[in-house]
């Protein structure tokens, strides 16, 4: 675990923006446990954020204690896949059990829901977890590209070529989301794996920064502030808000300073155990 | 509601309101939208609505479909676009722009679920366009909070700082002096990593230098600068790094 605090340097920041008067995003992330969560909210009055707010809270909580008795990287007797998926998997459904209850029981907060990007980092990859339009990026050798692919009307539009990207940036559609979590009783979060180099900056946001500044010019401020992950934070929020600010920004960095291959020996994984 | 209205000449002879999913344009009676006019195909274009767009489809007509002079296919409208069938034209004006005035709305901007088999027609409604396309399996929602306060804001341009005039900055001293530097993009970095490095940031009222990087912050015109960024006016000296630099406006 502590190699993981070595290895991920992590800085996060949300923002309510220059328009809206209280902030549905919600952000957590723990180095040590190699955990990064974005949730956008949504819904009447103040439920948006108690919908990403459940959903940050129990997924720090739920994740965390299960990677105590689970390693994330052991392939599953089943689908040979990593114990990662597993995990994120049911406590998502755990999350959007419970905030799909909550909206049942609780009149004001009827149809809350949120958007999520989470992801694990471990054994020098990362599996990533999405539903809606929150966003994970990667900049690898000055390249900026997309991870995920949004669950959004205007992606499925994109997809069956009905519109151009063009057409995209001028839509009025682009606020509407063809998944969320709490909504239904069921949901499928997408999850997909990446191997991880030195190097890599990994950026996790919200519509909010990509609805208002331009993937050339989020590239621009990683390449230039590589190394300074505080200020890139600030300068992409400062960037959405001179725009306009029209939503909730937020935004997560993680930057990949070693790799942190598991431990696979009996050996080694009881001496992990010791020296705990 | 979005709407067409329908002009031969400047004269304004029919205002059509987009009231369900497709409308069908063309000189044959069923359509929606009938042009009784040799230069138009029986059946000639076809405009859907799907969510708060609308999309222009030629049906392969005789004479084709222009969007403000443009031949097309098909196109996704934007709120005033011209629509140029034969002699006639069809004005565009989205619900977005009729609601108030050219600005969109806020609730536009407010993320909501769409669910796969609600992309349907829009139920004829005089509600606020998130409203209509709204699908959510428990009550509906309650209205979002009014940003009755908020004046809606423009769109976003996508280039704060286009007002802003161009600015330079000018090496006054050491192996580079006499060189400059045009401010050209949003973010520029000076200075040397490992030493000391700051950045200029471009943004809609002024240009501002930041300290990133060293253990001391750069100094404005002799004055050391704060954790902020700080505004840089013309003419300030900027020291960074052991060179001193001039910042102008061209």
């Amino acid at each position: 675990m502590s190699q993981l605090v070595n290895a991920l340097e992590i800085v996060g920041l949300t923002d309510p923006g220059m328009v809206r008067g209280h902030n549905e995003d919600a952000i957590d992330f723990d180095p040590a446990a190699g955990l990064v969560i974005l949730a956008d909210g949504m819904g009447g009055y103040n439920a948006g954020e108690v919908a990403s707010g459940i959903a940050t809270t129990l997924l720090s909580q739920g994740i965390k204690a299960a990677l105590e008795v689970m390693p994330p990287h052991l392939p599953e007797t089943m689908s040979q896949k990593p114990a990662a998926h597993r995990i994120l998997r049911l406590e998502i459904e755990k999350a959007n059990l419970a905030i799909f209850q909550t909206a049942q029981s609780q009149p004001q907060c009827a149809g809350m829901g949120t958007t999520l990007v989470t992801a694990l980092f471990y054994d020098n990859r990362l599996t990533v977890a999405h539903v809606g339009d929150s966003r994970l990026y990667r900049l690898r050798d000055g390249l900026l590209q997309t991870l995920t692919r949004d669950h959004s009307l205007l992606q499925e539009q994109l997809d069956s070529g009905l519109i151009t990207p063009e057409e995209a940036r001028q839509s009025h559609n682009k606020n509407l989301v063809t998944r969320a979590v709490g909504i239904d009783p069921q949901l499928e979060p997408e999850l997909n794996d990446y191997d991880v180099a030195l190097g890599d900056l990994y950026l996790f946001c919200s519509d909010g920064l990509n609805d208002m500044v331009d993937d050339e010019d989020i590239a621009a401020v990683l390449n230039q502030l590589n190394t300074h992950l505080p200020e890139a934070a600030q300068q992409l929020i400062q960037m959405a808000n001179d725009n306009g600010g029209r939503d909730n920004v937020s935004v997560v960095l993680v930057r990949i300073n070693r790799k942190f291959a598991a431990q696979r020996g009996l050996w080694s994984r009881l001496l992990g155990r010791l020296g705990r | 509601m979005a709407k067409l209205i329908l002009s031969l000449d400047g004269v304004v002879l029919r205002e059509i309101k987009l009231d369900r999913d497709t409308t069908r344009i063309g000189r044959k009676p069923f359509n929606e939208l009938q042009i009784d006019n040799l230069a138009v195909s029986g059946e000639h274009a076809r405009l859907s609505l799907i969510g708060g767009d609308a999309f222009l489809e030629d049906l392969d007509s005789t004479n084709g479909t222009s969007i403000n002079g443009q031949p097309i296919q098909r196109q996704m409208l934007k709120d005033e676009d011209s629509i140029e069938i034969g002699k006639y034209k069809l004005k565009y004006l989205s619900e977005a722009g009729l609601a108030t005035g050219r600005p969109q709305p806020d609730d536009l901007d407010k993320t909501m679920v769409i669910r796969a088999d609600s992309l349907r027609p829009m139920p004829p409604s005089d509600a606020k366009a998130p409203d209509t396309v709204m699908e959510l399996p428990a009550a509906k929602p309650a209205a979002a909070p009014s940003p009755a306060a908020t004046p809606a804001p423009a769109a976003p341009s996508h280039s704060a700082s286009a007002d802003l005039k161009p600015a330079a900055i000018k090496v006054l001293t050491g192996g580079n002096a006499g060189k400059s530097l045009d401010l050209v993009k949003n973010l520029t970095s000076l200075g040397k990593p490992g030493v000391q490095v700051a950045i200029i940031t471009r943004r809609p009222t002024a240009y501002f230098l930041t300290h990133v990087e060293g253990p001391s912050r750069p100094l404005i015109n002799g004055r050391q600068i704060g954790v902020q960024a700080e505004a840089l006016n013309d003419h300030d000296v900027i020291e960074l790094a052991g060179v001193k630099m001039e910042f102008f406006y061209k």
